[in-house]
């Protein structure tokens, strides 16, 4: 089964702070991590190879820095790995960075699963691999909570998840999977994946290398613009209760009887 | 791509400090943009008093569609396991106010099978037309039907805007839809507003983790598309006397072929109401200290009859399960009353308590954020204002 895996480099959410009064973060300190759920995406891929055998490759978007998550992709098993790097790739919202990896991943070639982490922890959105499923003309399976190959890698099993509860999808590849952290438990590095990642070579490739539309990509390529940026502020009445845990608490409960809570 | 006109440019750094990503620096009084790191978000291009920044936004693709053949507010309903989804109704209460300032008509699009005889409901709830595809093949979701079915209504009708729930199904098939269009869409926002000048739909949502409000707009591309979390947004009361169009759509043989076999269904969650339903929320924070120290928590959510709810902190220590982290990438509730007990008020959890009525913040810190967001705060150590709590609301009760 060939398998490509995209996966993004995210702000370390533990190192991140934010300054208040300027109303922006620091980013000084500031490490990059490979998204939490990509993990996931990585070892269901890498899972699937144990399985059926095959090639795992992994991509990203990203400044040349993305590197390093490559890298350590590869420390974790997977077989290659690209950066698409350009800096008309700068500014670009979910449409435009669908667009970006389905030419990447066409590039690369035929593949028959592509997995990605159910959504990046900076942005959120979890746009990203349904709408790249479009791009790429195969249809998607989001929430992948539990995943079985069928008639010799084929066709997948796949348990999707949703508020009420949960759908057993059947899926014909090729296709591509966004999945959940509930679905497996990533592995770590190995010492020989470690050095192996030291001396990987990672190409990258540019708008041009992979056939990019420049209109297409980055801020050009992005119907969504932000507008203005504000702090939240929040209108709250801040009353605090003062005095012993007692008096405090006899406060809170004349509140909740005013209220009509209690 | 950010250009600094080095004539107007007096190095005061106020681009310096408003840049989110640390691509601004000022070097020999002049600021010098690293182009790796910017995303052109344009935040600092309205902090420069000299108006030395300028976002050259001209490169931004002319997208063939002229946005004044697109009118109408759409939301698409959610009807799965034989219930629609009340985000629907949310969804309509805010897609009418928009209707309303826009002048145009809401119109629903519900999808499914047997969902005809709910399309009447969705009028009392704000539609003024409801488009009807009732197809025993719809009775399940298959995102790429649904994706095509959408698209190739809205193709054909060119509504101005589209609202659809940002639940697992929204997030799903909507991307797919937009992807389709080749148009922007929002996720996730908490607050829409028309921009009467252009028509544009402001909208916002929390970026950066939830540190920055961010408002998007989708100024070349039509439609206009928005994901909102449950919860967010408040509908309207049925009005049953309330008249709409209800068209019914028959679908293409082609738009209903797909490689997705859905082979079975399972709802599992029927009992009670969840989390983002209950009235009272019992929260608890990184300052429970221990897992131990949580039957507290559950000892007055029982006696309150709430929800029990967490920050991110005490899911991903594993104290409470994952589906009971409450903020951005977690559960939105809006309570009549939350009390947050050992939460410090990152705002990555406060964006999902936002529409609570009251909020009782319980922390040893003074200078803890959720106090800026409290209707009552009580600095203290929720080991003994717990307990005491527990103890005095059973007194009341005469428990």
């Amino acid at each position: 089964m060939k398998i490509a895996v995209c996966i993004k480099q995210v702000p370390d959410a533990s190192t991140v702070r934010f300054d208040k009064e300027k109303g922006t973060l620091v980013r000084e300190g500031v490490e990059s991590v490979i998204n939490p759920f990509d993990y996931n995406a990585i070892e269901a891929g890498l899972a699937l190879k144990d399985q059926v055998g095959g090639e795992v490759s992994v991509l990203t978007m990203g400044p040349p820095q993305a590197q390093d998550a490559i890298r350590e992709a590869i420390s974790l098993g997977v077989d290659n790995g690209i950066v698409v790097s350009d800096r008309a790739f700068a500014g670009a919202d979910t449409l435009a960075t669908t667009y970006t990896l389905a030419k990447a991943i066409n590039k690369l070639g035929a593949f028959d699963l592509v997995i990605c982490g159910k959504q990046a922890v900076d942005g959120d959105t979890a746009q990203v691999g349904p709408g790249l499923a479009v791009r790429l003309g195969i249809p998607c399976v989001t929430c992948v909570d539990d995943l079985e190959v069928l008639e010799d890698g084929r066709k997948l099993r796949l348990k999707r998840m949703c508020e009420q509860g949960y759908d057993i999808v059947e899926v014909e590849l090729p296709a591509l999977i966004t999945v959940l952290a509930s679905l497996n438990i990533p592995r770590v590095p190995s010492l020989k994946g470690k050095m192996r990642a030291k001396k990987a070579d990672i190409p990258m490739l540019s708008a041009e290398d992979i056939g990019a539309e420049t209109s297409k990509v980055g801020l050009a390529g992005s119907p969504t613009q932000v507008a203005t940026t504000t702090v939240p502020t929040f209108d709250a009445k801040r009353e605090m209760l003062e005095g012993e845990p007692e008096e405090q608490v006899d406060a809170l409960i004349g509140k909740l009887k005013e209220a009509g809570i209690l | 791509m950010l250009t600094v006109d080095l004539e107007k440019c007096i190095g005061c750094g106020e681009c310096e400090d408003a840049c989110s990503f640390g691509a601004i620096e000022v070097k020999e009084d002049k600021a010098v943009v690293d182009l790796d790191k910017c995303t052109m978000c344009g935040t600092c291009v309205d902090t420069c008093p000299e108006g030395a920044l300028e976002l050259d936004k001209q490169e931004s693709e002319a997208s063939g569609i002229n946005p004044d053949e697109w009118r109408g507010v759409w939301v698409t309903a959610e009807y799965r396991f034989g219930q629609t989804a009340p985000v629907t109704f949310e969804l309509l209460g805010k897609g009418r106010e928009l209707a309303n300032e826009l002048s145009v008509p809401l119109t629903a699009v519900l999808i499914g099978s047997g969902v005809r005889q709910h399309a009447q409901e969705l009028v009392e709830r704000g539609a003024d037309r409801v488009l009807v595809v009732d197809h025993p093949e719809l009775e399940q979701f298959r995102d790429d039907v649904f994706a095509r079915i959408v698209s190739g209504l809205a193709r054909r009708e060119k509504p101005e805007i589209i609202l659809a729930g940002a639940t697992a199904m929204g997030r799903s098939y909507i991307p797919q839809v937009a992807t389709m269009l080749e148009t922007g869409l929002t996720a996730d926002c908490t607050e829409l507003e028309v921009r009467k000048e252009d028509r544009a739909l402001l909208q916002t949502r929390p970026a950066f983790g939830g540190n920055l409000l961010a408002t998007i707009v989708c100024p070349n591309h039509r439609p206009q598309m928005s994901t909102v979390r449950p919860h967010v947004l408040k509908a309207l009361e049925p009005d049953a006397s309330r008249q709409g169009e209800i068209v019914e759509i028959t679908p293409t043989d082609e738009e209903l072929s797909s490689r997705l076999k859905i082979v079975e269904s399972v709802m599992e969650k029927a009992e009670g109401p969840g989390l983002a339903d209950s009235d009272i929320v019992v929260a608890a924070g990184r300052g429970m200290e221990s897992e131990k120290n949580m039957a507290l928590i559950h000892e007055l959510a029982e006696l309150l009859e709430a929800g029990v709810g967490a920050s991110r902190a005490v899911t991903d220590a594993e104290w409470l399960p994952h589906r009971a982290q409450i903020g951005q990438t977690g559960v939105t509730v809006s309570p009549k009353l939350y009390m947050g007990f050992g939460i410090s008020g990152a705002i990555q959890h406060v964006v999902g308590i936002q529409g609570a009525d009251m909020i009782v913040a319980v922390n040893k810190d003074p200078e803890a954020p959720i106090f800026d967001l409290a209707t009552y705060g009580i600095v203290g150590d929720v080991k003994t204002i717990l307990p005491l709590l527990i103890k005095k609301i059973k007194k009341e009760r005469g428990v």
